[in-house]
């Protein structure tokens, strides 16, 4: 059965990494485990995109170019997520989400 | 000629596999290492599902951007702020592994009753293909704003990410 060039196969797949990413987000227990999940969430809205570019746009340019925005987000993101976890780990010494939600004082 | 379509179909599953095995990986295993390399492998499968929608051009971004630079990024965050004791996670047991998976199930399942229930219409024309040229033409003709306001946030997160790093705006590390 060719299922390779079905818009539903796609979207599919899309809505089963958005699952995986959202399971991830409540498994792990630290702050780098939900960042990787995250990235999971991300890549399900850019194949979403890129998807709906192939099979349903007019422009078929449009979608590329969302979805190479999504990266460029993505990769922003962690960088920014990475050197806050960095930030988080040489003040508290831990990386545990529910030591870090106390504030200050 | 029929036999390539076999072909590309096969690849489609083995990149259809490679995506929920790297993904189940990265979700489940206990060292954060492993779900590195699981989030990696993932992001391949996931080049490879661009490759057959059609664009080669974010097959190869995806392994430069997310394979090359995410992955790496977040396996340095590893390994600069680790200790021994939080790399093992404990996975979820009991009453809230039951909860976690259905509260993603009754997601999955309202997206598929939503999807299942709407059919999508193709573009009645379309402009244009999908090689470069024409990503790029739109890219620096139409959306020129919006990439260049991509630019200045990657700017912007790097140097954020200096500053963060180097313990904060006076530069002191303690």
């Amino acid at each position: 059965m060719i299922i390779s060039d079905n818009l539903n196969t796609y979207l599919i797949i899309a809505a089963i990494l958005l699952v995986i990413g959202l399971y991830g987000m409540i498994q792990h227990r630290s702050l780098i485990g939900m960042l990787i999940s995250s990235e999971f969430l991300m890549n399900g809205a850019a194949l979403n995109f890129m998807a709906f570019n192939t099979f349903t746009a007019p422009n078929p340019a449009v979608g590329q170019i969302y979805t190479l925005f999504i990266m460029g987000l993505a990769a922003a993101e962690a960088a920014i997520a990475v050197s806050i976890i960095i930030v988080v780990y040489r003040r508290f010494r831990d990386e545990d989400p529910a030591i870090v939600q106390d504030m200050k004082h | 000629m029929i036999v390539y379509r076999y072909v590309a179909e096969a690849l489609f599953y083995a990149f259809m596999i490679l995506t929920f095995m790297g993904a189940f990986m990265a979700v489940r295993s206990q060292m954060l290492m492993h779900a590195v390399v699981g989030l990696a492998v993932s992001l391949l499968g996931i080049a490879g599902l661009y490759f057959h929608l059609g664009s080669p051009f974010l097959a190869i971004m995806q392994v430069l951007i997310y394979v090359g630079a995410v992955c790496i990024m977040i396996a340095m965050g590893i390994m600069l702020g680790n200790t021994p004791r939080q790399i093992a996670e404990k996975n979820l047991k009991g009453r809230n592994a039951l909860l976690a998976v259905g509260s993603c199930a009754a997601v999955f399942v309202s997206l598929f009753v939503v999807l299942a229930q709407t059919g999508f219409a193709p573009a009645a024309e379309r402009v244009g293909d999908m090689s470069i040229n024409f990503v790029g033409e739109n890219l620096l003709l139409q959306y020129c704003l919006a990439f260049e306001l991509i630019s200045v946030i990657l700017l912007t997160a790097i140097i954020g990410s200096i500053i963060l790093g180097r313990g904060g705006r006076d530069g002191a590390v303690k």
